[in-house]
């Protein structure tokens, strides 16, 4: 069966197409827009598919299961590659206009498909090795992105990102190395199955802290998050919010696969350092975002800030913990990436992110206001929105569980996550013009459409899932049971 | 054997360390150079060394017992050097990108840049 390969095989195609095609720029955007839909349909395909026949398992080359490359759809793969291919088709709809013409024509749209080629392949393998390798395909993807133009300021945040990823890319590889030393395999199942039957764990423990190293760096977790305030406000919005949306998630991602299906020994170890881990991420990102000006930054802190839910609800452990962190990443993917365009059409009409510029928007774009509170409230968890949902069911987890301290923090950060949000609002929308500013460029112009339309699709999205919690937080249980359970990944991939 | 390569893998990382936190930028990818060697060592090492030992064989019981050699992270390691390859080309460039745009390689002179 092939089809647990086709989210890496559309992107590369689409990039074979566009640069075929690169001379043709009017052409670039339609294409990658092309690539992108086929995606969210085949994820939606899969996710059908998985849900009716289980885990979905390709031997690539028919090398079977411990020797050859194995890509692995479960549930939780599933979500992600519908997460996804959502950002995918939001981002090629908004950077039509978004994106100025020479970037269109210097490989914009094959680097936004090569992105999205490595994220697909991290989230559809079963193999660490393999991981790496999608790792680094994302990661040149995104390093060619975070360049692209060449702007002073690109090149500033770029040397920083650059380096710092590469620093956790190698702090991976040498966690593979080790482990492939000490088990003999790279596959997921066998690894999981050979550690569940080792006597003598202290020995893995290396191997899983130089990956907890690697992630944590990738997904900007407390102590390693520097880097990403450093760069992510530097290139254009549109490919802000595609890394904001997609690239720590993959790190998150790999951490909960990691930790739910073979470092599963030494619980009391990690568990806690996962809770505080967790716990500093969210209070140091709330609280460094609230002494912020410029809209992208505290936004790029609030990044960093909600990554410490999805860690908490790994280090919850439970069936409601994990769907807790899973329903919160895909509240968190939609509702960031909505924020970061946003904030691009509040550029598009001021000319500014300064929030010391702006003013008065809500007179003169009273739409644009309405936009914006759909995903930001959504981010600060007001009810109905998606986000009092995830917190709902990550902190009333917390309790069930016992972790009284972690859950009380998580109340907390919502409130201030609330204070950053009302102060976009308050300063953007709601505060008279600020005295001795010119008149904005765009203010009586409107808006292009292809980039009010995906800030609408993703708007809809997060009301839906805060009015149809039921259904989805099924889906999030039923991922979440299928990691607690590595039983059944094991049987699907080795068999027997 | 394992033993002299553990000491060089060691001072590799120590040297790529050292070199990582220098101003230069120069001097930074040279030390993630050291970086991926001091990684790519450390695979070859891990995954079991066997001088002189087959890596394929013919009869399969033999081969078992004989102990030969795993051709896997040799695989490994060749991948992780043409990824690596790739990179340190991309960084090389952009390092020359920003020589031209600022005229300076001193990576202290990021902290001013960040906030224009």
């Amino acid at each position: 069966m092939i089809l647990p390969a086709l989210p890496i095989l559309i992107p590369l195609i689409t990039i074979i197409f566009l640069l075929f095609n690169f001379q043709r720029r009017e052409w670039q955007p339609w294409i990658g827009l092309t690539g992108a839909l086929l995606q969210l349909a085949l994820a939606i395909f899969l996710a059908v598919q998985v849900k009716t026949q289980g885990i979905l398992v390709l031997h690539t080359g028919n090398w079977e299961a411990p020797f050859g490359i194995t890509l692995v759809i479960d549930a939780f793969s599933s979500i992600m590659l519908v997460l996804a291919g959502i950002i995918a088709v939001s981002v090629s709809i908004y950077s039509i206009d978004a994106i100025d013409r020479q970037r269109q024509s210097f490989f914009f749209f094959p680097m936004v498909q090569g992105l999205m080629m490595g994220v697909n392949g991290a989230f559809v393998t079963g193999d660490i090795f393999n991981l790496y390798v999608w790792f680094e395909v994302m990661l040149t993807a995104s390093f060619v992105l975070i360049t692209l133009g060449g702007e002073k300021k690109q090149l500033n945040g770029a040397i920083k990102y650059v380096s710092i990823n590469l620093v956790a890319s190698l702090f991976f590889l040498a966690g593979i190395g080790l482990l492939y030393g000490k088990t003999g395999t790279l596959n997921m199942a066998d690894l999981a199955l050979k550690l569940s039957l080792a006597d003598n764990n202290v020995l893995m423990n290396t191997s899983a802290v130089l990956f907890f190293v690697a992630f944590s760096i990738k997904a900007a977790v407390f102590p390693f998050f520097f880097w990403l305030p450093a760069s992510y406000h530097t290139p254009p919005v549109a490919i802000t919010a595609l890394f904001a949306g997609l690239l720590t998630k993959v790190g998150v991602y790999s951490m909960i696969r990691f930790y739910t299906l073979f470092f599963v020994q030494d619980k009391l170890f990690w568990h806690p350092l996962f809770l505080w881990i967790g716990g500093l991420t969210m209070v140091i990102g709330v609280l460094t975002a609230a002494s912020q000006y410029d809209i992208r930054k505290i936004l790029s802190f609030h990044i960093i800030s909600q990554i410490g839910y999805m860690i908490m609800g790994l280090g919850i452990f439970t069936v409601a913990g994990i769907a807790g962190a899973i329903f919160f990443m895909a509240h968190n993917i939609i509702a960031k990436t909505n924020t970061f365009l946003v904030a691009g059409l509040i550029n598009r009409v001021t000319g500014s992110y300064d929030l010391k510029q702006i003013g008065g928007l809500y007179k003169i774009r009273p739409w644009l206001s309405i936009l914006f509170i759909i995903p930001a409230f959504g981010l600060a968890g007001i009810p109905p929105l998606s986000g009092f949902f995830g917190k709902l069911i990550l902190i009333s987890a917390g309790f069930n569980a016992g972790e009284y301290v972690i859950s009380f923090v998580a109340l907390a950060v919502g409130l201030f996550t609330l204070f950053s949000m009302v102060k976009i609002w308050n300063e953007a929308f709601w505060k008279p013009r600020p005295e001795g500013v010119p008149p904005y460029e765009g203010e009586n112009e409107n808006l292009p459409v292809s980039m009010v339309i995906p800030v609408v699709f993703l708007g809809l999205i997060t009301l839906t899932m805060g009015f149809a919690v039921k259904p989805i937080l099924e889906i999030a249980m039923n991922a979440a049971g299928q990691l607690l359970d590595p039983k059944i990944y094991i049987q699907a991939v080795l068999g027997s | 054997m394992e033993t002299l390569l553990a000491i060089v893998i060691g001072l590799l990382y120590a040297a790529g360390v050292y070199l990582l936190l220098r101003r230069s930028i120069v001097k930074l990818i040279l030390g993630i150079m050291f970086f991926s060697h001091a990684t790519n060592l450390l695979i070859f090492v891990a995954g079991g060394l066997h001088k002189g030992q087959p890596q394929f064989a013919t009869d399969g019981i033999n081969a078992v017992s004989a102990n030969p050699t795993d051709p896997l992270p040799q695989a490994l390691i060749l991948t992780a050097i043409v990824i690596g390859f790739g990179i340190t080309a991309f960084f090389l460039a952009l390092m020359y990108r920003f020589y031209q745009a600022t005229g300076t390689e001193d990576l202290d002179e990021l902290k001013e840049g960040e906030n224009k």
